[in-house]
């Protein structure tokens, strides 16, 4: 058994590692949010081939990459993508990530004697935690920029093949981003009232699973659909 | 809660043992328990489904018949399918895992006993919200394989095809979570010295079969999405009309779940059946190994043959050639499942018991839906066949032939170990033949008529075109189905009531769910055994005696034994209940939504936020 040797007794505010006998010696919740990935995987996979299937199929514009002219009339329309902005939100959340990485590390030391003022502030789960979390909110909001400004200049989901799959697409990766941000607000709620410890790692452990992961499918997409024209 | 948590139990929800009651079933949060709910609300369907299927048989009976109107046969097939595959074979399965996984791997319970409540009671929920609709005439009429764009707005108006997206959609959530619980619980629920390659062959093909529905399922939910969204929105994924969508987007989503979703439908009966077939043969099953892999090639081929059902749609020589070819090649691995039984059976002391002989028929029946179905995997075949019941006849064998009599087979054999008591054989034998009769009578006709040029999905047809004859035998089959089920229903209910007592092994079986007392206390093992075979009962030098005396005494608690056992709960249930609510808002008024979604954060939350069961001493 390799669970948590020394659980201490502490009000449970979230459900504890249980005890049990497992075969891996992994608690259970690691296996099934590998699964959960897994089929997230599969959910990504139809939504960016449909995108891809679909591109460069729209019979009207606003596109991507490339200007088009309304025949009827006479107005040009420029390619909507603006990669600059859309790299700036994506450097955020890539930095998420990291800000992730520190965070678990900090829960996991948390009992470790802390010497130095930098100790101390990387052993901040806190600050990890809210920095994760604010960078996911920070794409977020990019990304309510990015899509009103589309909006504003024409595309819709309705407008054509590619504003269909592409608001569906990000949008999901988007909600994916949310849901994640409710998690580590959740984490920081229990951090605020019980305190995090290193016999907690788990339930950040499969938070940052799920954050990385969602922060490797933007990098998918981010090449898929911005950067590759 | 805080500290308290550690002397007393503080926590409202306490685990009491209690069997009994109402509220203990909405509260149970015990695999057997949950399996039992899947069984009965499956087999409902199942007869929901079965009458369905009576009023299209009595419709096509004689030509030119006026039963039901065009619509509302169109009604009928669409929730016949829909019933029979999402609503009775998968959540019969669905049963099967629940109540066997635990137990034939010597585990407690599943990995995550709430999430497993929470799969039953979306499922129960989804399967009222997509039946429902039929009683008031609105139910949905696209078949069960929804082709858009004829689902789409312009094409299908009315309210009937929202409700089959909705209702799949909320049937995917639940076999999702079922999903991961069960590959957890497989993957890390093993007790000591159960390797993969000791693990029976039902749980070997439950965990197949995971792996398919976690990556299968994502694909139809996005399918799904885009259907949801072109109806409710107005976006184009499926406008092939005025933004130039591609037609086949459907097909191809569709299939590259639905493919998968038929190996989802047989392989658990495939598993029943190695469990059967040796026991009553008294040899173990032949050539395990062999079965293991042949279970996971059918699996890993069935994500590369997606459109041979979409040969009719001229994708072209190459296309139809590379799915020709690996249609074929998946019956490799199957043919090899029908040997090894046979071999299993071969100078076997064979007993000829109810289960038995359905599972000789599955060996049976399924290997003529498998030959039709190698018929059709030749292209120039299937523009031959493809949409005549000639296809209805193949997957009729496939899936009654197949999984319905494994799961009967199943049903018989562990009847004793769900209920304590053993069924009545002799109904049982006459359950079995009338079932064996009936199908052959109703099924083996459409191979003819399909040949013959039958469509499938007309509601009528003229008479003198050759298909008269064929469709009366079909009806009558058909109609001795209801007398087999309702022999099967009075055994069920009477042997559930004094049935003779079965005791821990009735049947002599090999395998660890024997080991303990029928039916299992609520902790399954007293103490947790370690295997060292294959058939541990039956290789009895190398049982560990001493936890098999322990495992065989009935009456103890857990409380007695100081086993912790988890919280009943409710609260797996109010989340379902807030999805479908969410669910019905979506088609109804923005209020129901957020009323949905606030019960479900709500529950969900406090479900989270409390302890599975009492901190451990």
């Amino acid at each position: 058994m390799t669970a948590p040797a020394a659980r201490i007794h502490v009000a449970h505010t979230s459900a504890p590692a249980p005890h049990h006998y497992t075969t891996l010696g992994l608690d259970s919740r690691k296996v099934a949010i590998w699964a959960f990935i897994g089929s997230e995987c599969m959910l990504f996979v139809s939504l960016i081939s449909t995108y891809l299937i679909y591109k460069g199929r729209s019979v009207v514009g606003p596109f991507p990459h490339e200007t088009w002219t309304d025949p009827t009339t006479g107005h040009v329309l420029k390619p909507i993508l603006n990669i600059p902005v859309t790299s700036a939100s994506t450097f955020v959340l890539l930095m998420s990530s990291l800000f992730m990485v520190l965070a678990l590390a900090a829960v996991q030391n948390k009992e470790k004697p802390k010497h130095s003022r930098g100790d101390r502030i990387l052993g901040n789960s806190k600050l990890w935690l809210w920095m994760t979390a604010i960078a996911g909110t920070t794409f977020l909001g990019f990304q309510a920029f990015e899509f009103t400004s589309f909006v504003h200049e024409g595309l819709t989901i309705r407008t054509n093949l590619f504003g269909s799959s592409f608001f569906t697409l990000t949008g999901f990766h988007g909600a994916h981003v949310t849901a994640g941000v409710l998690w580590l607000v959740t984490l920081l709620a229990i951090d605020y009232r019980r305190g995090l410890g290193s016999r907690d790692s788990l339930l950040v452990d499969i938070a940052a699973l799920y954050w990385h992961f969602v922060d490797v499918i933007w990098i998918v997409i981010f090449t898929l659909v911005y950067l590759i024209k | 809660m805080a500290t308290t948590a550690i002397s007393t139990p503080a926590y409202r929800g306490e685990y009491s043992g209690e069997q009994s009651g109402l509220w203990s079933w909405l509260s149970t949060v015990d695999h057997k328990r949950i399996g039992i709910l899947y069984l009965y609300t499956a087999l409902f369907f199942f007869m929901f489904g079965g009458v369905e299927a009576l009023i299209l048989r009595a419709q096509l009976g004689a030509p030119n018949q006026h039963l039901v109107s065009a619509e509302f046969y169109n009604q009928l097939f669409t929730m016949h399918g829909t019933t029979m595959i999402f609503l009775a074979i998968m959540p019969l399965s669905a049963a099967f895992f629940n109540f066997l996984i635990p137990l034939q791997i010597g585990a407690r319970d599943v990995a995550f006993p709430r999430l497993n409540a929470f799969s039953y009671w979306v499922y129960l929920f989804g399967g009222i919200f997509i039946t429902v609709p039929i009683l008031f005439a609105v139910a949905p009429n696209g078949g069960w394989f929804g082709y858009a764009p004829l689902t789409t707005k312009p094409y299908s108006p009315g309210i009937n095809i929202d409700f089959w997206v909705i209702g799949l959609q909320i049937l995917g959530v639940s076999s999702l979570a079922a999903a991961f619980n069960f590959l957890t619980t497989i993957i890390n629920l093993r007790a000591p010295g159960m390797t993969l390659m000791r693990m029976p062959m039902f749980t070997w093909m439950a965990f197949v079969v995971q792996f398919l529905l976690v990556l299968a399922f994502p694909v139809i939910t996005i399918a799904l999405v885009f259907l949801l969204f072109d109806r409710f929105f107005g976006t184009n994924f499926y406008n092939t009309v005025s933004a130039g969508a591609d037609p086949l987007l459907w097909q191809h989503l569709f299939w590259i779940f639905g493919h998968p979703e038929v190996y989802i439908l047989v392989l658990p009966a495939f598993g029943l059946v190695s469990e059967v077939l040796p026991t009553y043969s008294r040899k173990p099953l032949f050539g395990y190994p062999v079965m293991v892999y042949s279970g996971i090639l059918i699996a890993a081929l069935g994500f590369g043959v997606w459109a041979h059902h979409m040969f009719a749609v001229g994708m072209g020589p190459i296309a139809d050639t590379f799915f020709g070819l690996t249609t074929m090649l998946i019956a490799i691995p199957t043919g090899v499942k029908i040997f090894n039984w046979i071999a299993t059976m071969a100078q076997g002391a064979i007993r000829y018991t109810t289960s038995m002989l359905f599972g000789i028929g599955l060996v049976g029946l399924f290997t003529i839906g498998g030959i039709s179905g190698i018929m059709h995997s030749s292209p120039p075949a299937d523009l031959q066949q493809t949409d005549t019941y000639f296809i209805v006849a193949h997957f009729h064998y496939v899936l009654f032939g197949g999984s319905i009599m494994g799961i009967f087979a199943g049903i018989y054999h562990y009847f004793p170990k769900i209920q304590g008591r053993l069924m009545d054989e002799k109904l049982g034998k006459i359950h079995f033949w009338l079932t064996f009769i009936a199908m052959n009578l109703t099924f083996f006709p459409m191979h003819f008529s399909g040949m013959l040029g039958m469509p499938r999905r007309i509601y009528t047809y003229d008479a003198g075109q050759g298909w008269d004859l064929y469709n009366a035998m079909s009806t009558a089959g058909a109609m001795i189905f209801p007398i087999a089920m309702l022999i099967f229903i009075y055994n069920f209910f009477k042997s559930r009531k004094s049935g003779e007592i079965a005791g821990s092994n009735p049947w002599g079986a090999g395998t660890l769910e024997w080991s303990i007392p029928s039916p299992p206390p609520d902790y399954n093992f007293a103490k947790i055994p370690t295997v060292t075979s294959r058939y541990p009962l039956w290789e009895g030098k190398e049982v560990d005696h001493e936890s098999a005396r322990i495992n065989s005494q009935e009456g103890k608690t857990a409380a007695e034994l100081g086993i912790v056992m988890p919280y009943n709960t409710i609260k797996p249930l109010l989340v379902a209940l807030g999805l479908i609510i969410m669910f019905c808002g979506l088609m109804t008024t923005p209020i129901l939504i957020a009323a949905g979604a606030a019960l479900l954060v709500f529950s969900l939350y406090s479900w989270l936020l409390s302890p599975l069961e009492p901190e451990h001493h």
